[in-house]
């Protein structure tokens, strides 16, 4: 099985890291993964993006065009990958940050309100770690105590302590998300 | 620290690799898509530990000169840059390689010419294995197509180096050193003493001893007939390179009818396009030059008898195609397929110019 995603939204958003802690929950799982970042001035301020791959098999290209999951958290991220996810795929969007939701009748289309769960929570650094949530509750591709390893993996010693917080986002993440369509076989079948 | 799976970028598993190898000496200036060389080595801060220097001098020129420095008392030492920052190092990778002296040299290539972009691109082939700097001179060229490469060339280019007495590159680019990948890391070796450097490389200049005359190294030569046989000297030991240092790496060639031929990142891309027109019955395999100077001529050639085509692809608009059209030498169509100035092409696109350009 391999997972081709995209993650993107606002330099800033914790796209790059919320990519890194799902590569290195891969390892955890003893898949092969690849993580390979936009980089350069369109982070500051810009649109970040990050492609993680997680497989059972060793990953050819690190640099692929269409996408079996893209997880978008602002509008200019949903535009550009919205025609990028493979018919039957998953688009994961954040309403905050999204004001026109995607159209696609052929993929299984997510909504989860990960930034105002983060303003509940009191505590917006969580933020990408509640889309994690969300996006391994529609696929469940790595299990919670790998992840939570893979988190150990990527973040230095000194923040350890902010674990069980971390661990608290993701279980939000993995409640409030929302299915809000299901893909049509038939529009795949075409 | 013995070997442990982390998950990192290309930039950092050179920087944690350099440290593991025993490097004595680390000089750069800071540019993208690089910095997370010296960025790293400064976080690490080995000179508490294995006592390596990091260094990050004034400009490329100073450091590629400590280089030189460093490396004519026989001291493993390096650099890395971008692009730009390695044209800036040519002259004294010309005046390494004319005194021969060992060093790595790490270019993490993006889209020129001139300042250019800060996206990935292999448009620094001819530079890099057609001279770069001035003179008669070579210089041993590893092209690494993923993190875990990165890592293992650092060994590899070092062994190389001091096996010939010459300058060695890791030519990579703004994908392989931005993305990141499982790595093994390489268990650690202390850095060679004073005495172990005497002893393997006579030719340091670490101080005179009574037992032996001072070691000189310079390029200078004014006399002719002594510049030649220098030269002379050279170019039998770029043909003892040439015999044995090729590197080259077939996948799903066994029952290839085509050829795709590709360096680093590309390779990367065309394993993609490989399965997807494996899926559409075109038996298609990957020839990859890991050594792209010494050039794997000779496979290349053998495959020309063998197939219908080859698709070379690459970052830039047709460098390494040169090479392989010598090797092929007209048994078989070769056709280019590249993008330009930082855009790197997705594996569609690498299947769609195979069956455009070489099926039809």
């Amino acid at each position: 099985m391999t997972h081709e995603i995209v993650i993107s939204g606002f330099g800033g958003q914790g796209v790059l890291s919320m990519g890194k802690i799902l590569a290195y929950s891969g390892i955890m799982e003893g898949m092969e993964v690849s993580w390979f970042p936009s980089y350069g001035p369109e982070q500051r301020g810009g649109t970040a993006n990050v492609t993680v791959i997680l497989s059972d098999k060793p990953i050819s290209s690190p640099i692929i065009d269409t996408y079996d999951i893209a997880v978008v958290l602002n509008q200019p991220s949903l535009d550009k990958f919205e025609e990028k996810v493979k018919p039957g795929g998953i688009i994961i969007y954040d309403s905050y940050g999204i004001h026109t939701p995607p159209k696609r009748k052929d993929i299984d289309v997510y909504k989860i309100n990960a930034m105002d769960e983060a303003v509940n929570m009191n505590n917006d650094k969580v933020f990408n770690m509640i889309v994690l949530g969300g996006l391994l509750k529609a696929v469940p591709m790595v299990q919670l105590e790998n992840v939570m390893e893979g988190l150990k993996k990527s973040l230095p010693e000194r923040y350890h302590n902010l674990l069980p917080m971390n661990k608290e986002a993701i279980l939000r993440g993995m409640e409030i998300i929302q299915l809000e369509n299901k893909a049509e076989l038939n529009k795949i079948m075409n | 620290m013995s070997e442990e799976i982390v998950l990192m970028k290309g930039n950092e598993a050179i920087a944690h690799a350099a440290i593991r190898y025993g490097v004595d000496g680390y000089f750069g200036y800071p540019i993208t898509p690089q910095s997370e060389i010296i960025e790293t080595l400064m976080e690490e801060a080995p000179w508490e530990t294995t006592g390596m220097v990091v260094l990050q001098a004034e400009s490329e020129l100073a450091a590629i000169n400590m280089v030189y420095g460093g490396a004519a008392s026989g001291k493993a030492v390096m650099t890395s840059s971008s692009s730009p920052g390695i044209s800036l190092k040519q002259e004294g990778i010309s005046y390494l390689a004319g005194t021969e002296l060992p060093a790595l040299i790490v270019n993490v290539q993006r889209g020129g010419p001139g300042l250019g972009t800060i996206q990935p691109s292999q448009s620094d082939y001819f530079q890099t294995v057609k001279g770069g700097g001035h003179g008669d001179y070579r210089l041993i060229t590893l092209a690494p197509n993923s993190v875990q490469e990165m890592a293992d060339f650092v060994d590899l280019g070092f062994r190389l180096a001091f096996k010939y007495r010459n300058p060695a590159m890791i030519l990579t680019d703004g994908v392989i050193g931005q993305m990141m990948e499982k790595v093994t890391l390489p268990p650690s070796r202390r850095r060679r003493t004073e005495q172990e450097i005497r002893e393997q490389c006579p030719w340091a200049a670490l101080g005179k001893t009574p037992e032996r005359k001072p070691n000189i190294h310079t390029s200078l030569e004014l006399d002719p007939v002594i510049m030649e046989k220098n030269n002379e000297r050279f170019q039998a030991k770029y043909r003892e390179i040439e015999k044995n240092e090729v590197r080259y790496e077939e996948i799903q060639c066994e029952d290839a009818e085509y050829l795709f031929v590709a360096f680093g990142s590309a390779a990367r891309v065309c394993l993609k396009a490989i399965e997807m027109a494996r899926e559409e019955g075109f038996k298609v395999g990957l020839l990859r030059p890991i050594t792209l100077w010494p050039f794997p001529c000779k496979i290349i050639e053998e495959y020309a008898k063998k197939v219908k085509g080859m698709l070379v692809v690459e970052l830039n608009a047709g460098q390494m195609v040169e090479d392989v059209r010598l090797a092929v030498n007209g048994k078989v169509k070769v056709e280019h397929y590249g993008r330009l100035g930082g855009i790197v092409p997705t594996p569609d696109a690498v299947l769609e110019a195979f069956k455009e350009k070489i099926t039809k």
